[in-house]
């Protein structure tokens, strides 16, 4: 009888503390989402006066209520183009390498260490090599090119080791029917496992980009402007080829650095400008994690392997 | 390695062989993972537009035996083949090292144990094996993706699903899309890991019944657990042992009267 009250009491003790956690871990969810929504409407609540077409259409001012932010989106944009045109082919080539090709050696275990590090090295250090590397030695100045570069650089880590995981999640299985029917490694790999893995990949290279695009530090060091009154110059001419690539060289602001500047001023009213910057920010870095769980979600529904 | 040798009529257990024509021959075949050794000595004749069954305990080496005649081990580290795989009738060894094993894989197709279709349409499944081998013409493409899908027998299943992924259709569908994809490609040898083994009764019939049909068209080389299966869509069948080929031989025979005491005892269900 004390046995079977003993065991009771065992249970209740064992159900309090899965309760006791399940509190401890609501409460701790609850006030993470607080501070953001707090954050969020502090900024909402300063910046949203701000939030007009005209702010996006015209360039930075002295005068608060006349400045813009057309400079800063665009510059964020033609930046993000370099650094995706730099990390996914390289990122994409370099998981597909060390899943598939690589030999479990002493370099390719060397290569798997210095990958995960670099991951972790603060990107003002990116900054730092790309300003000696990328804007001195090179000659690149404090250009598009450059910043595309070093948030490249930054993200590299994030894509490789996104599409290494979404290439191990491609069931063996599939390699072999690829074999069987008379594929090369090759073959294989861009017929059959690429393909397969596309969701991981593309959810990596989007959290990647989304990262790279708020990040300040790297793009300052190498000397981004933060008053700029042009646009870099257009990607498509009127004459042959027709495709220009001089918006690369071209110096520019982005989003991050306009709120930054906008941030320190002592005029208030820049504040609210600072806002409706980071707003925006906010805005596009949601929009890219939505869309990576939109393609996830879209691109695994047609594929479940057991 | 010698290229001299002529074809042996395989085990000499029965006589009653001698007439069939050889597909391919396991001559002397040992293969190693590592140091240890999984096949031993096999000397094991296939027949052409005949299926053969390779039956024995789990871990005999029968699936290790199989994956040999398409080097599917080449695809792992740490291998080591020895002895040879003869493929009539060019009488090349397939395991010599100037054969390139994709070449071979070009001729020799497998089904799995597991169905494994590729994330793509069903469509797409076949049309794979043709395209590596250079087909770009559409119509043909078509043409032989339907072909294949007939001979499977599921053409009338999946005819106005072409387009969907593979993974919607049923278990025992999906392996037959698996043997399809083989199909396909026109293989002059067939190889079968249990390829029943993952399926229901009723798809294990249909499989079997279709492997029946293939006959006509291909050689097939069948690795199975299931004794009754053997018996029932194999001329030939093969019990292995402990990385061994204890006895080969006609089906009737070994089942009925094997000679060796090891696959009497294994038939009658003493160990396995």
């Amino acid at each position: 009888m004390t046995d079977q009250s003993q065991l009771a009491l065992r249970i209740r003790r064992a159900k309090q503390l899965e309760r006791g956690f399940l509190l401890l871990a609501w409460l701790l969810l609850t006030s993470l989402a607080a501070v953001f929504v707090g954050l969020f409407a502090g900024l909402f609540q300063a910046g949203w006066e701000r939030l007009q077409l005209d702010f996006f259409l015209t360039f930075a001012s002295r005068h608060a209520a006349r400045a813009g932010i057309l400079a800063a989106w665009v510059g964020t944009f033609v930046v993000m183009t370099v650094t995706a045109a730099v990390a996914v082919p390289l990122g994409i080539a370099a998981g597909i390498y060390l899943e598939e090709y690589a030999r479990p050696n002493r370099l390719t275990t060397l290569i798997e260490i210095n990958i995960v590090n670099l991951a972790g090295v603060p990107s003002i250090v990116y900054g730092l090599l790309a300003l000696g590397l990328f804007a001195r030695l090179l000659g690149f100045g404090a250009s598009v090119l450059t910043a595309g570069l070093t948030l490249g650089l930054l993200i590299l880590p994030i894509v490789i080791v996104a599409t290494r995981e979404a290439i191990r999640t491609v069931p063996n299985a599939i390699r072999e029917a690829s074999y069987a029917v008379g594929a090369t490694r090759w073959q294989t790999v861009w017929g059959q496992v690429l393909p397969a893995a596309l969701p991981g990949t593309l959810t990596g290279v989007i959290l990647g980009l989304s990262r790279a695009i708020g990040e300040t530090a790297p793009i300052v060091t190498i000397g981004a402007v933060t008053f700029i009154a042009f646009l870099p110059p257009a990607p498509l001419s009127a004459d042959f080829p027709f495709l220009s690539f001089d918006w690369v060289w071209s110096p520019f602001t982005a989003l991050p650095i306009v709120t930054f500047d906008w941030t320190s001023r002592p005029n208030a009213d820049f504040r609210a400008n600072a806002a409706a910057a980071a707003l925006t920010l906010t805005a596009l870095t949601a929009v890219m994690n939505g869309v990576a769980a939109w393609l996830r979600y879209r691109l695994r529904r047609r594929q479940q392997w057991q | 390695m010698t290229e001299s040798v002529v074809p042996s009529n395989g085990q000499s257990a029965n006589g009653a062989v001698n007439h069939q024509t050889l597909k391919a021959e396991a001559r002397g075949l040992s293969f190693f993972y590592g140091e240890k050794a999984a096949l031993r000595e096999v000397n094991l004749p296939v027949y052409a537009y005949r299926a053969t069954a390779l039956i024995g305990p789990s871990g005999c080496g029968k699936s290790t035996l199989l994956r040999c005649f398409n080097r599917m081990h080449d695809l792992y580290p740490n291998h080591r083949y020895a002895g040879e795989i003869r493929l009539y009738p060019e009488n090349i060894n397939l395991l010599a090292p100037e054969t390139d094993p994709i070449a071979a894989r070009m001729r020799i197709g497998m089904v799995f144990q597991k169905p494994n279709p590729f994330p793509k349409s069903v469509f797409e499944n076949i049309a794979y094996g043709l395209r590596l081998r250079g087909l770009r013409d559409k119509n043909e493409i078509r043409e032989r993706v339907e072909r294949a899908l007939q001979d499977a027998a599921l053409w009338d299943e999946v005819k106005d699903r072409l387009g969907d992924s593979a993974y919607a259709l049923s278990g025992g569908q999906q392996q037959r899309l698996c043997i399809a994809r083989a199909l396909a490609t026109e293989p002059e040898l067939l190889l079968f890991d249990e390829p029943t083994s993952a399926l229901d009764p009723l798809a294990t019939a249909s499989i079997e019944a279709l492997i029946g049909r293939l006959k006509s068209q291909v050689t097939s080389l069948i690795v199975t657990h299931n004794l009754q299966q053997a018996g029932r869509v194999a001329e030939f069948t093969a019990f292995m042992y402990l990385g061994e080929l204890v006895e080969f031989g006609p089906t009737e025979v070994v089942f009925n009267a094997p000679s060796q005491k090891r696959t009497e005892d294994y038939l009658a269900g003493r160990f396995g």
